[in-house]
């Protein structure tokens, strides 16, 4: 357990030293590279702001998150459990994943202007749903014939089934893929937060740091976001944990 | 005659592939008396997995019929218990928990308690006991295939259908199961049927063997084999058997056409 923590802790530390250096030897201004010293002053500056915009941020990301399990678990159910929505619904979902989300934030910001709220968890949603209902669908469509036959021999419904193996059994899974779309939905909500004007939360932080070309106060919201970018992806381990865990083989 | 307990009649079934019908059973007639024990072997890919899917009401037959206790099948029934070559334990379920799976399907009388002491107790018959709480994944492949059999036992089914469940085990293995399977067959009284690629484990256990023909697959030979009770492994080294054995592997080179058919016949 001491170990589990020391050992992280002691890498970042390393790392700030080894920044911190890298720019007092090379003897950087603050426009081109800022130091980790700076960066905390940057950080006390706008203590409320960043509270305020960091809260905005993790909900968005969060309630953006929750639709893509949600819409994405629908998704994975339909296109495991049918051969056909499986051939009809796969291209136009890897269709709609190709196009670059850059290019639809913009377009979303148009579409609904104002509603930047919306706008943010629109956008986290739609980045963030595809590995969930790939992963799904994979993990009912390749379940063995014995395990559903267990059951079914018995009388099961299919909803049974669902639910007492399917389900469980597609845990592990849907928790692999949680985790690449946690850091997407990040992704999304600070691409909306950075594009959309007077907007809020940690990218509008920052658009705001490049607008007053105050460099330490940007790459203390990059510290910020990879704070708040690491707590999402451990509470999605922590839930795995909990969930899952069963799949986890002891180290032998 | 009394009526048998598992009853195919004229079962023909084919598979609607990519590359047009794939016939699997031909006509095939099997049928098992009440408390029997059938060995049903046949060159790979014959049909024999169909003919369980067949029986557990997991799929229909194209033409013919089948009949449990008196009763046509025309869908799964709780009264049939199934273990395969893959145990398909649940991984996030403890041993116990996997035996009581099939009680949460199929109504009960039993309490929870009753339900649980059963449980523990075919456990202990396969001797299991002290792996209670332990995970599938914490046992070896042996012990999950007796975990599997007790899950296809706990509902007290009337039919137990085996599919090769011994087949991954090594030899050891194997013949320990098969010592376990007499103990089991004394106290908890079932109709069987087992599919299995090992001629001793057929004459070992079963009171009759079925040797399916090549695909499509009919009955092409019927053995009974002589069964007062439970037997040890010495069993296996007897005359008897031996001649058996040699019936039995001829027969089974006749259906993968490597030796000339003759006149059909069945041994009383
Ligand atoms: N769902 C299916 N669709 C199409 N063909 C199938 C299907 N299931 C089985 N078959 C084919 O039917 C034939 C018989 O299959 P089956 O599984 O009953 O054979 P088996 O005797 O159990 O074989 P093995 O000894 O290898 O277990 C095989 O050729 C198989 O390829
Ligand atoms: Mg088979």
């Amino acid at each position: 357990m001491f170990q589990k923590i020391a050992v992280p802790v002691a890498a970042i530390v390393i790392f700030l030293i080894f920044w911190e250096a890298l720019v007092w030897i090379n003897g950087w201004p603050n426009y081109k590279m800022a130091s980790p010293s700076d960066l905390w002053p940057a950080f006390w500056k706008f203590r409320d702001l960043f509270f305020t915009m960091g809260w905005d941020t993790l909900w968005r990301t969060v309630v953006g998150l929750g639709l893509a399990v949600v819409v994405g678990v629908g998704i994975g159910m339909i296109m495991g459990f049918s051969r056909l929505m499986r051939d009809a619904l796969y291209p136009l979902l890897v269709g709609f994943n190709a196009i670059p989300k850059a290019t639809v934030v913009p377009i979303v910001a148009l579409m609904f202007v104002g509603a930047h709220d919306f706008n943010t968890v629109l956008i986290a949603f739609m980045i963030s749903f595809f590995p969930i209902a790939v992963s799904v669908s994979i993990g009912l469509s390749t379940l063995e014939p014995e395990y559903r036959d267990i059951l079914r021999s018995l009388g099961a419904s299919r909803m049974t089934i669902f639910w007492k193996i399917a389900l469980p059994k597609t845990l592990p899974e849907f928790f692999g893929a949680l985790k690449v779309a946690v850091t997407l939905a990040f992704i999304g909500t600070n691409l909306m937060e950075i594009v959309s004007p007077h907007g809020r939360g940690l990218g509008a932080l920052f658009d705001s740091g490049k607008t007053n070309a105050d460099y330490p106060l940007m790459f203390a919201v990059l510290i910020a976001l990879a704070f708040l970018g690491i707590v999402l992806y451990y509470v999605v381990v922590a839930l795995e944990k909990i969930f899952a865990g069963w799949a986890e083989r002891s180290p032998t | 005659m009394t009526q048998p307990l598992i009853d195919i009649k004229g079962v023909t079934h084919a598979y609607q592939t990519q590359s047009g019908p794939l016939p699997v059973l031909d006509n095939l007639n099997v049928s098992v008396p009440e408390g029997g024990f059938a060995a049903v072997v046949g060159p790979s890919g014959c049909g024999k997995s169909t003919l369980t899917r067949l029986i557990a009401g997991l799929m229909k037959p194209d033409t013919g019929e089948v009949w449990l206790h008196g009763e046509r099948v025309k869908g799964p029934r709780s009264t049939v218990g199934m273990a395969f070559q893959n145990p398909v334990l649940l991984e996030w379920r403890s041993i116990l928990k996997n035996v009581l799976l099939p009680l949460e399907i199929v109504p009960t009388k039993l309490s929870k308690k009753e339900a649980e002491d059963r449980a523990r107790h075919l456990l202990e018959l396969v001797g299991l006991d002290g792996f209670e709480d332990k995970r599938p994944s914490e046992l070896s492949g042996g012990m999950r295939q007796r975990a599997s059999l007790c899950r296809a036992l706990i509902h007290q089914p009337e039919v137990l259908i085996l599919d090769e469940p011994f087949g991954a085990l090594d030899a050891f293995t194997r013949e320990d199961l098969w010592q376990i399977m007499h103990r089991v067959k004394e106290e908890e009284p079932f109709t069987g049927v087992l599919i299995t690629h090992d001629l001793r484990e057929s004459v070992f256990l079963a009171d009759e063997v079925i040797v399916l023909s090549g695909r499509p697959a009919t009955t092409q030979y019927r053995l009974k084999v002589p069964m007062d009770g439970p037997r040890d492994l010495e069993h296996l080294y007897t005359p008897e058997t031996a001649e058996m054995l040699a019936i039995l592997r001829h027969q089974i080179e006749i259906a993968q056409g490597r030796a000339p058919a003759e006149s059909s016949e069945v041994a009383e």
